[in-house]
């Protein structure tokens, strides 16, 4: 199959034609000459130069945003590294009493992060399992099948899932999701699929990974339609129309003309999601019934990595337990930040010099 | 035979996915709608919270310690995004640091808020001085600046040569014709970015439960802990009182309303106004 390097023609159409000729504009300002000659003049170098390291400055600080927040949060935790190193991140501790394992314990000052990245994995997986089939289908359906009046507000109806603040997500979660698959959802799964184990009939409150990962899939769904509407709209028409003309129907054409040709750009969309599903705190906080333990069961409540930040990081009890919450808050930047670069490396790699067009 | 009921079942799949996903957004929207406006009241606005369990009282303070918040947040987030968007577009086009500060504004945007959150606690709240609105404006301001800076250099990007040539060869300097001739030009755009960039922290809950902390008493103060209303709603979504369930509601359809009003009225005045040149 062919590459998708979509072509440098388009974007000389697009630049206006006043333009001097150049092959990208990035290099219309090098080149003029007059430009260079009306710049190096003395009279206003030192005001010019002294505004340029101005914003060179701004520009230069969201490095040092980006160095601070990874220096404070290893200060902070340092004090938890010293204590267990890096078996906080996959120990557990036996109780004494009911020789269960444990894993969280501020009182006794026994911390491990182990039920946290499990449950903050079990959910976003939930999330994308739920949310990536239904965002491909609607790009499909935005792009490729919708009839031209709808296109405009349904695109709108699913950006605008995007404006709304994750607080209320978990508002609506709380009070109607919840409930939901409390009494419509949750007794059919356990009877259908209750012998498998993982949905489990102890937890009669609802909340849980499940809650969780319903409501991280609406949140994560306009992110990932909407970046998948873009990579394929990258594709050239010229692809569809040769598929379509060897005889295709139109989800031949899809499949093998615009699906294969972005599929590097949907994954990258779908990556993005996850480093948006991992990081998302107040709605998770608010369904996932945050008790922190590891459970088979979907059905079960636990806690995330932001959701336990976002509980107790206020009210932390020790040096020790808030350096323990600092270093969740590390594992928790490094990842994201792999993931989104990552995800932004595929993304760029496929509509890089594609404008995204507007339909 | 086996062709055409594969297409057919593909497009109704489709058809299918778009109708579940447009449902819960349609739900979200009409539940908050019916809740949020039957219970709202003057009260709401005119009142600082009653005591816990008891029947009325608002969020007027809540409602003042947003707004104090996101002034904070804009004084630092717009001056510093848009100088680094100026630089992305006009000084920096093209070379290894720009595109190194373009992906680190990428990355910067995809961090978790409660991330910023736990930093800037430790950067202010300790040292300084306990929970205050000064460091939850901080954490809002730092979340604004990559948002603020990506969109700055995409409307600075359209706006052509031939303009800022024209006034450089008037003899302008060149720090001016950024000023006033090519950010004027872009302006709208930049102006509709920083709006986006406030709708995104406006909603923004998680850093601020432990740099603004909240406040049930009056405070404007900069160096006490202040209210906000993503922070209500929070905690009177998991209180136990069907009063304080009330007013959540109430308080997170006047946010959506602020956000959502915010952005149309800087729309609707920018693209009557005399800008609307090159963007």
């Amino acid at each position: 199959m062919p590459e998708i390097r979509i072509s440098q023609a388009s974007i000389q159409n697009d630049s206006s034609p006043g333009d001097s000729v150049a092959p990208s504009a990035a290099a219309v300002a090098e080149s003029s000459a007059i430009r260079k000659f009306l710049l190096a003049r003395g009279n206003s170098a030192i005001a010019d130069r002294g505004f340029h390291w101005l914003m060179v400055l701004c520009a230069l600080s969201i490095f040092a945003i980006v160095v601070l927040i990874a220096a404070e949060l290893a200060r902070g935790s340092r004090l938890s590294w010293a204590q267990s190193g890096i078996k906080f991140f996959f120990s557990n501790f036996v109780d004494p009493d009911s020789h269960l394992p444990m894993y969280w314990d501020p009182v006794n000052g026994h911390f491990s992060a182990l039920p946290f990245i499990y449950g903050t994995l079990v959910s976003s997986f939930l999330a994308l399992l739920l949310a990536v089939p239904l965002a491909v289908g609607v790009a499909v359906f935005l792009t490729e099948m919708c009839p031209r009046v709808l296109r405009g507000p349904l695109a709108f109806l699913t950006e605008l899932l995007a404006a709304i603040p994750s607080v209320i997500y978990g508002l609506w979660a709380v009070f109607v999701l919840v409930p939901l698959l409390r009494e419509q959802v949750n007794p059919p799964l356990i009877k259908l699929l209750g012998w498998t184990g993982f949905f489990n009939n102890d937890n009669p409150t609802g909340l849980g990974f499940v809650a969780a990962g319903v409501i991280l899939a609406i949140m994560i769904l306009p992110i990932i339609s909407s970046l998948t509407r873009e990579v394929m709209n990258a594709v050239p028409g010229s692809q569809r129309e040769a598929v379509l003309a060897l005889g295709a129907t139109r989800w031949e054409m899809i499949r093998m003309g615009v699906l294969r040709n972005a599929r590097i750009g949907i994954v990258g969309a779908i990556i993005l999601g996850l480093g948006r599903a991992l990081g998302e705190t107040m709605a998770v906080t608010m369904v996932i019934g945050n008790t922190p333990q590891i459970q088979r069961s979907m059905l079960a409540s636990g806690a995330s990595m932001a959701s336990v930040i976002a509980n107790e990081y206020a009210e932390a009890t020790s040096d020790l337990h808030l350096s323990a919450l600092t270093e969740i808050g590390l594992a928790l930047f490094i990842v994201t930040i792999i993931v989104n670069a990552l995800a932004r490396l595929l993304v760029w790699a496929v509509t890089r010099g594609a404008p995204a067009r507007v339909n | 035979m086996w062709r055409t009921g594969s297409d057919n079942l593909a497009t109704g799949l489709a058809v299918a996915s778009t109708i579940l996903v447009v449902a819960p957004l349609l739900a979200i929207f009409g539940y908050l709608i019916y809740k949020g406006a039957s219970s709202l009241n003057w009260a709401f606005f005119t009142q600082i919270p009653k005591p816990e369990g008891e029947v009325g009282g608002g969020m007027a303070n809540a409602i003042v310690g947003s707004g104090v918040l996101l002034g904070i947040a804009s004084l630092i987030g717009v001056p510093i995004g848009i100088g680094g968007g100026v630089f992305l577009a006009e000084f920096g086009r093209g070379t290894k640091l720009a595109n190194a500060v373009r992906f680190t504004a990428d990355v910067l945007n995809g961090v978790p808020s409660i991330v910023m959150g736990v930093a800037v606690y430790g950067l202010i709240v300790t040292p300084a001085m306990p929970f205050s609105a000064l460091s939850g404006g901080v954490a809002l301001g730092i979340m604004m600046i990559p948002t603020v800076t990506r969109t700055t250099e995409e409307m600075l990007l359209m706006v052509p040569h031939s303009v800022r040539e024209a006034a450089l060869a008037l003899g302008v300097p060149n720090w001016r014709s950024v000023l006033s001739i090519t950010i004027k030009t872009a302006s709208p755009g930049i102006i509709t970015g920083c709006m986006l960039a406030f709708a995104r922290v406006a909603g923004e809950t998680a850093p601020l439960i432990f740099t603004a902390f909240g406040n049930s008493n009056w405070s404007v103060a900069l160096n006490r802990p202040i209210s906000a209303l993503p922070l209500e709603i929070y905690r009177y979504a998991i209180s136990p009182y069907d009063d304080q369930h009330r007013q959540a509601w109430a308080a997170a359809l006047v946010l959506v309303v602020l956000i959502v009003a915010a952005v149309s009225l800087v729309r609707y005045v920018v693209g009557r106004g005399v800008l609307k040149g090159a963007s």
